[in-house]
């Protein structure tokens, strides 16, 4: 199918590209192999979508330095190893893994391939040549939870969540702090599925919470399911990762786009000139991780403008959304006026702040 | 021209063994086709799935690795099979022994010495036969259908793993992922058996084929157990109580699955997380029927169907098919093995039509 | 909270329990002749990307019609499914179990192969059966406003009931369900009912697969029934066999998946919501051990269910 034509399509045009410069320096140099493990689809137009963009990026930005392979819908539990072994065992040298459940597994395949360099995304285990890299998704969370703060009729925003994990936990906060900020008396609630991905059952966990209130929903789960929820009951939400818009063109205000490649040249690019090590790597806007997706015809200009203002901001380093006084749901303090949270206090967030009915 | 089948006396020795080994090959050629049809390189992802895992060294341990648990469960789900009990929710009891042992890892997070590990693989094994403890007293005491009591536990056991990782047995460390902590050195398994690639749990797994072998042919207990499944009025003539039956079965199977459970929690990734559930307590049901629920026969079908679990990774990676395909190539096997029965216990004959008398003589 | 809340409330607890009523439905009058059909989970799958990819691949050609012929491609394909478990287990004698397993399994795969290319679509979904006016209204949207497959449920479910309790024919599948050998020598054809029975499962079963992928969330994603037709398995054993056991029992199940969202988003968890999720199962457990035990006529497992049809043995 389409996926068979693309791979043979690029490993003839890397084949071929290599030709020129081969004759150029009469001094044959290997591309170098870049490996993708992914957990979903390519076509998901989510997560994996938004690695595969960047795995493409890669392989554009860097013809015949470079040939790029991937492997979907690996699992996160131990048959993850042996895709990851073989990936190696094929000649791949950087290997991007890129789910959290692929933290064990991405160690233990780096044991046996020592000479491989490995990046786990959103992990937090290292070794010499495993990585980890993250990008900061709340800041993505602050701009439409200002958007959603402006627009919200009924003061009550809903969060759409999996796990409570750190990476959810930071979403949710971020996403309540900065709609707090432009309407103090915003609640956000909150509903947790207990998994990454069930259509269903996120299309229901978000009509419960149109039913309780919610006119605008935020989502951290993997399919476009709230987002068609939202189109039908006319309430507005928000894409996750990539620009869903297809799936709901009155209710998609915008959504928070991952973009991977500007991160994944810049590894390849160490590869080539031999100045990878070990990292933990936590960018952002200002780096070009993260963007946002164009504005939908219904946000108002004045919306617009406060949801630019703070990506402009964002991007100078002149705000962070988790700057004090923050306050838990019992009310204690968190965070004192005007202090920055640290980067390693937001990594084992697991408590939520006031506003958020959980 | 009709086809009649008639019944056999004894069951084909030659096709028991011919039976398996043409599902096996006639999956192959039907797989390539399918999958030449949605457009893959169909020969070529049948070449990575089941030739690769066998040709390649590299793969072997992969291989050994994934045929462990599917030998250990299978080899007690098979007894039951025999006995014409069916334990479908191995899968459960697998989990809830892996649980079990890794709760004995917890209360004990410090202790050391070679004792620690063999008290978590019996506390694997009690966990497995617990949770096929309850189906075991639902159907002697209340009748009710076992097919349908481990089904329905499974989903249970799932809820249980999730609530547990995600909950009490939270790591503290773990970034607050629904994980459990990792154990210590002194509670993993190696991977391997010092100075070769063996894994441990094949070890296990061979130990056991030969127990389960003499066991089944050689024992009594074994007879008994074929003899309840084969003709129940017989049995119960011959003194082979039904209800124990129904009991030692499901606690066999389910501590073998619990065994199994452990074994690969404290080999594997040395932790339990929601992954854990990888699916081996069903497909070890498919590895049973291959097997044509005989020892030997689930040892090898377990290797088999080890090869297409590696090798459908494989063809992923090379050929780029979704990783559903494992699952298909596995049923197939079953579905081929299934129909395939009908043989050993039937001759297919051809007869002609005997040629009508005259009308002539019919007009006297 | 006022009228509006709870009729909201009910649009959700429909939406979930549809599905699962559907395939529960096809597979009471499978296990009501005596088969068991364990492979519902891969028959609701194939029926979901088959009405999704004919519904997408005719779309522009049918118009309005689309998610019509996609619903019928679903059922057809359902059908088609289970047939290949009734030629195994019909004609070919093998073990119910077993192959119904494989059913599941192989079903789960293929879709997932053949969807592999239409992930990231999208379908239009029905147009409703009323009109908007009534379809629309605040308050009579509760029952006029869901699509056509929430009524082709009720309607089955009342079809099936009335079909077992109350004709000929109905009496028959039940008879060969519960004593297959002596409807044999009366000359009913067991196996051909039994026949047409799994082909009726198959194909409600694939309908209740395609509600996913044309209702609730109109798309295609690899198992995106997420385990439901292992609870609409639960389901048939927790009614106790019974049509009308079977559209309270598959409501009850509805309210409560449906309730433990409403509390987690009102900030209330009294209970883990595994405890929720683990419901289900647990409560057919229970029902099966209290309808075993209770002995009740006509409320046990069909007698013959999951064994063979040997009448030469």
């Amino acid at each position: 199918m389409s996926m068979i034509t693309r791979r043979n399509l690029m490993k003839t045009a890397a084949a071929g590209l290599t030709l020129p410069a081969l004759a150029r320096s009469g001094f044959a140099a290997e591309p170098l192999k870049v490996g993708f493990v992914y957990l979903g689809a390519i076509g998901d137009y989510g997560w994996t979508w938004s690695h595969e963009q960047g795995r493409k990026a890669l392989a554009e930005a860097l013809k015949g330095q470079v040939v790029t392979d991937y492997v979907e819908n690996v699992k996160e539990d131990a048959s993850a190893i042996p895709v990851m072994k073989d990936l190696a065992q094929q000649g791949h040298k950087l290997i991007f893994t890129t789910s959290y459940g692929y933290m064990d597994q991405t160690i233990e395949a780096a044991k046996q391939f020592p000479d491989v360099k490995w990046e786990h995304c959103t992990g937090y285990k290292h070794a010499d040549n495993v990585g980890t890299y993250n990008s900061r998704f709340y800041q993505g969370r602050a701009v439409i939870g200002t958007i959603a703060g402006m627009m919200s009729k009924t003061g009550t925003i809903g969060f759409l969540g999996s796990f409570k994990i750190p990476e959810v936990v930071m979403g949710v906060n971020a996403f309540t702090l900065a709609a707090q900020a432009v309407n103090p008396k915003i609640t956000t609630k909150l509903v947790m599925i207990d998994t990454w991905f069930d259509p269903a059952k996120e299309a229901a966990a978000a009509e419960t919470l149109a039913n309780l209130g919610c006119d605008v929903i935020a989502q951290h789960v993997d399919s476009p399911a709230t987002l068609q929820v939202c189109e039908k009951r006319k309430i507005y939400g928000f894409g996750y990762g990539a620009d869903m818009s297809r799936f709901a063109p009155h209710a998609h205000l915008t959504a928070s786009l991952d973009l991977w490649g500007p991160y994944y040249i810049e590894r390849a690019k160490a590869m080539l000139d031999g100045s990878w090590k070990s990292d933990d790597i936590w960018w952002g806007m200002k780096e070009g991780l993260l963007g946002m997706a164009p504005y939908n015809k219904a946000v108002p200009d004045n919306v617009r403008a406060a949801a630019d203002k703070i990506i402009a901001d964002t991007k100078a380093g002149t705000y962070e959304v988790f700057t004090g006084p923050i306050s838990d749901q019992t009310g204690k303090e968190r965070v004192a006026k005007g202090q920055r949270m640290e980067d390693k206090d937001l990594l084992v967030m697991d408590w939520y702040v006031k506003g958020v009915q959980s | 021209m009709r086809i009649r089948l008639e019944k056999r006396l004894t069951p084909s020795r030659f096709m028991q063994i011919a039976t398996p080994i043409a599902s096996v090959l006639l999956t192959m050629a039907l797989g390539a086709i399918i999958f030449q049809l949605l457009g893959f390189d169909g020969p070529r992802a049948i070449f990575e799935t089941f030739i690769t895992p066998i040709a390649a060294s590299y793969k072997w341990q992969d291989v050994a690795t994934k045929a462990a648990p599917l030998i250990i469960i299978a080899l007690g789900l098979s007894l039951g099979n025999q006995a014409k009990i069916w334990n479908i929710g191995a899968e459960g009891q697998y989990i809830i022994g892996a649980l079990a042992g890794a709760g004995v890892a917890f209360a004990l997070p410090d202790a050391q010495g070679f004792w620690v590990i063999p008290l978590m693989i019996a506390a694997g094994i009690v966990g497995g036969m617990a949770w096929a403890a309850i189906p075991a007293f639902l159907k002697t005491r209340y009748r009710v259908s076992e097919v349908l009591s481990t089904l329905m536990l499974v989903y249970v056991a799932l809820q249980v793993l999730n609530y547990l990782v995600s909950g009490p047995w939270k790591d503290p460390k773990g970034h607050n992922f629904p994980q459990t902590p990792p154990f210590t050195p002194a509670q993993l398994l190696p991977h391997a058996i010092a100075g070769t690639a063996i894994p441990p749990g094949l070890v296990v797994g061979i130990l056991l084929t030969l127990v389960f072998w003499v066991l089944t042919t050689r024992s009594v207990y074994g007879f008994s157990v074929r003899t309840v499944g084969a003709a129940p009025n017989a049995a119960r003539y011959g003194g082979f109580d039904a209800s124990r039956t129904v009991w030692s079965t499901l606690m066999i199977s389910g501590g073998m699955a619990g065994l199994a459970g452990i074994l690969e929690a404290s080999s594997q990734l040395g932790q339990i997380n929601l992954g854990f559930p990888s699916g081996y307590g069903f497909t070890a049901i498919i590895v049973s029927f291959l097997g044509r629920l005989h020892p030997v026969g689930v040892f090898l079908a377990a290797l088999i169907l080890a090869v297409t679990y590696v090798g459908g990774q494989v063809a992923q990676t090379v050929v780029h098919v979704p990783n559903a395909t494992a699952g298909i190539f596995q049923a197939m096997m079953l579905f081929f093995i299934l129909a395939s029965d009908i043989l050993v216990r039937y001759r297919v004959r051809i007869l002609r039509d005997v040629p009508r008398p005259a009308p002539a003589e019919a007009v006297a | 909270m006022n009228i509006g809340f709870f009729i909201d409330a009910l649009i959700t607890v429909v939406g979930v329990t549809t599905p699962i009523l559907l395939a529960a439905t096809g597979e009471l009058v499978v296990e009501k002749s005596g088969v068991l059909n364990l492979g519902i989970e891969g028959m609701m799958l194939i029926g979901a990307v088959t009405g999704f990819a004919v519904t997408l691949n005719y779309g522009p050609d049918l118009g309005d019609m689309a998610p019509w012929f996609g619903g019928l491609a679903a059922a057809i394909a359902g059908a088609a499914s289970s047939m290949l478990f009734a030629v195994l287990v019909l004609t070919l004698g093998s073990n119910q179990v077993a192959t119904g397993l494989a059913l599941a399994i192989f079903g789960i795969g293929l879709s997932s192969l053949i969807g592999a290319g239409y992930v990231g679509m999208i379908v239009p979904s029905f147009d409703s059966v009323f009109p908007d006016s009534l379809a629309g209204d605040p308050l009579w949207r509760v029952v006029f406003g869901y699509s056509p497959l929430v009524y082709f449920a009720l309607l089955m479910v009342f079809a099936v009931g009335w079909f077992l309790n109350r004709t000929r024919a109905g009496l028959i599948l039940r008879a060969v369900g519960e004593n297959d050998l002596s409807a044999h020598s009366i000359g009913y054809p067991v196996i051909a009912i039994r026949y047409a029975a799994i082909a009726f499962g198959g194909a409600l079963a694939g309908i209740g697969g395609a509600y996913f992928s044309m209702v609730i969330t109109p798309m295609w994603a690899e198992q995106m029934t997420a385990g439901r037709g292992w609870i609409a398995l639960a389901l048939v054993v927790f009614s106790g066999w019974r049509a009308g056991r079977l559209l309270a029992g598959a409501y009850f199940f509805g309210v409560l998946m449906t309730l433990e969202l409403y509390a987690k988003a009102s900030g209330f968890s009294f209970l883990p919501s595994q405890f929720w999720a683990a419901m289900p199962y647990i409560a057919a457990v229970v029902a099966l051990a209290v309808i075993s035990a209770r002995e009740v006529a006509g409320s046990e497992a069909p007698a013959c269910l999951g064994r063979p049809f040997l009448p030469n043995a």
